[in-house]
C-alpha cells in the first residue's frame, strides 16, 4: 500500500468510478430481464495495466459503491470481485501494454488469466461465502455465480482483449523510432 | 437505448442540519460497515428486527424522506423480490432442512408446497437485507464526499487508499457526463444498443464507447498524477485533510455501539450454538 506510485492511486480512483458506472448504467440487453455489463473488462483492462493490489482495490472499492447504491453491500459478492481484480493483475503481471506490444500472445494471456480468476471467484469463492455467511440454499448460489461466471467472462474475454489491443494501438511501441 | 439515461439521483449527498449530518464522517461510515457485519453474521429473527429498527432509526434522524429514495426503492423491491423467487424456486424446501421440521401450508404443484419453515427463512433473508438498506442509503445521503477520505484514514485506512475512494467518488459525476456524451455522439453515429440490434453489433457498439472513454480516462490519469505529484503527494508518512470533523462523545460511542452489534452478532450465535433462531423446535 505504501509503495504504490501517485499515478496508481489515481487509475484506482478512476477505474473505481468507471466500474462503478459501467455497473450502474451500461448494461446491454440480451434476452428478457437479463443484462450484460461490462464493468469486469474495464476491471480486467486496469488490473492488467496497473497490477494486482490496482486491481483488488478497484473491484473492492467500486462493487463496495455499486452495492451501496442499491441499498446493502453483499459481502460474498464484494469479495469475489476483489479476487478477480487480484488473480487477474497478478497473472498478468508480464503483458507490456505500455510499450505498445500487445500480439496474440497477449490476447491468450489475458483471456487465460480473466478464465482462472473469473472461474476461482465465480464458482469458488461466491458461492462458497453465499453458503457459509448467508447460508443460502446451495442450488440457487451454483446457478447464480456459474451464471456471472459465464457473463463476465465472456464478456471480460471479448470487451477486455478489443480495449488492451485497441489502447495498445495508441502507444508508441518501445522498441521502435 | 441503455439505462444510461436514468439519472443517478441515488448516491448524491444532501446538506441538511441533522443529527446524523452533524456526526463525523467515520463514524457513519463504521456504523454501516458494522451494521451489515453483524446483519450478515446473524439468522436470529428478533436481532434482525432489533438491527432493522436501528437501522430504521438513522434514517428519521437524518431527516430523510421516502421520496428521495424513489428510483432506488423500486430497483431494490424488485432485486428483493426476484431473490426470494429464485430461492423458493430452487430450493422449496430449504427452511424444512434448517429448522427440522415440517409444518405444510398448502400444496401449490409438483414439489412444491408452502411450509411454515419455508415462509420464515424467506422472512429472515428479506429482514437481513431490510436491516443494511436504510443505513446504507442514509450513508451517501448524510456523508459530505469531500469528507470521505479524511473519515477513511481516521479509520485506519491507508491515506493512499483513502485518496483513491475520494478520487473515486470525485471523479464519477464527471466521467457520468464524459460517458453520456460519448454515447450521444456515437449513437448519432447509428450506435445501437437496444434488442433492435444483434448481439454482436450491440457489443461491438458497447466497446465503442467504452474505448473513447478509457483512452480520454487514461490522459485524465496522467493530468491529475502529474498535478498531485508536483504537490508532493505521498512523499511523507502521514498527512492531514482540509475536511476532517473532530471525534466527540457522539461519535466515539456509536462506533463503540456498532461494534459491540457485530459482538452481540457473534455471541448470539455461539451461546445458541446456531446461527438460526428456530420457533419450531
Amino acid at each position: 500500500m505504501k509503495n504504490l506510485s501517485t499515478r496508481t492511486v489515481v487509475a484506482i480512483g478512476v477505474g473505481s468510478a468507471i466500474f462503478f458506472l459501467l455497473a450502474r448504467f451500461l448494461s446491454i440487453p440480451v434476452f428478457a430481464n437479463t443484462y450484460l455489463t461490462l464493468q469486469y473488462a474495464v476491471l480486467g483492462f486496469f488490473a492488467a495495466l496497473y497490477g494486482p493490489i490496482a486491481g483488488l482495490l478497484i473491484g473492492l472499492i467500486g462493487h463496495v459503491l455499486t452495492d451501496l447504491s442499491y441499498g446493502g453491500i453483499w459481502w460474498s459478492w464484494v469479495i469475489a470481485s476483489t479476487a478477480v481484480g487480484f488473480i487477474s493483475g497478478y497473472l498478468l503481471k508480464g503483458v507490456r501494454i505500455d510499450e505498445g506490444s500487445f500480439g496474440s500472445k497477449g490476447a491468450a494471456s489475458f483471456i487465460g488469466g480473466s478464465l482462472a480468476a473469473h472461474g476461482a471467484a465465480w464458482l469458488l469463492i461466491a458461492p462458497g461465502l453465499d453458503i457459509l455467511i448467508y447460508k443460502e440454499p446451495s442450488s440457487k448460489v451454483f446457478i447464480q455465480g456459474a451464471w456471472a461466471f459465464f457473463g463476465d467472462f465472456v464478456t471480460t474475454a471479448v470487451v477486455g482483449t478489443l480495449l488492451l489491443a485497441a489502447y495498445a494501438s495508441t502507444r508508441t511501441r518501445s522498441k521502435s523510432l | 437505448m441503455s439505462n444510461l439515461a436514468k439519472a443517478p439521483g441515488q448516491l448524491s449527498y444532501v446538506a441538511k442540519d441533522s443529527f446524523v449530518h452533524s456526526l463525523c464522517g467515520a463514524t457513519k461510515m463504521a456504523i454501516t460497515l458494522c451494521l451489515s457485519i453483524a446483519a450478515m453474521i446473524t439468522y436470529h429473527t428478533f436481532y434482525l428486527l432489533f438491527l432493522m429498527l436501528a437501522s430504521g432509526m438513522l434514517f428519521v434522524l437524518a431527516k430523510a424522506k421516502l421520496s428521495d429514495f424513489a428510483t432506488v426503492g423500486i430497483w431494490i423491491l424488485a432485486l428483493m423480490a426476484i431473490n426470494n423467487i429464485a430461492i423458493y424456486m430452487l430450493a422449496p424446501e430449504y427452511g424444512v432442512g434448517l429448522y427440522e421440521s415440517r409444518t405444510e401450508l398448502a400444496h401449490l404443484f409438483g414439489k412444491y408446497y408452502i411450509t411454515a419453515e419455508q415462509l420464515f427463512y424467506q422472512f429472515n433473508v428479506t429482514a437481513k437485507y431490510l436491516a443494511i438498506l436504510p443505513a446504507s442509503l442514509v450513508f451517501f445521503y448524510a456523508t459530505d464526499p469531500a469528507e470521505f477520505a479524511a473519515s477513511l484514514c481516521q479509520l485506519g485506512v491507508h491515506y493512499k487508499a483513502a485518496y483513491a475512494v475520494s478520487l473515486a467518488l470525485r471523479y464519477i459525476p464527471d466521467i457520468q457526463r464524459q460517458f453520456s456524451e460519448i454515447s450521444k455522439a456515437q449513437q448519432a453515429r447509428g450506435v445501437d444498443l437496444s434488442k433492435n440490434a444483434k448481439l454482436a453489433s450491440r457489443i461491438k457498439g458497447a466497446v465503442s464507447i467504452l474505448l473513447p472513454l478509457i483512452v480520454s480516462s487514461m490522459d485524465r490519469i496522467d493530468a491529475i498524477a502529474d498535478a498531485m505529484d508536483l504537490r508532493g503527494f505521498g512523499k511523507l508518512k502521514r498527512r492531514t485533510w482540509y475536511r476532517q470533523k473532530p471525534m466527540r462523545l457522539a461519535d466515539y460511542s456509536l462506533i463503540a455501539a456498532s461494534v459491540l452489534s457485530i459482538a452481540v452478532s457473534v455471541f448470539l450465535s455461539i451461546a445458541a450454538g446456531s446461527r438460526f433462531y428456530n420457533p419450531f423446535a
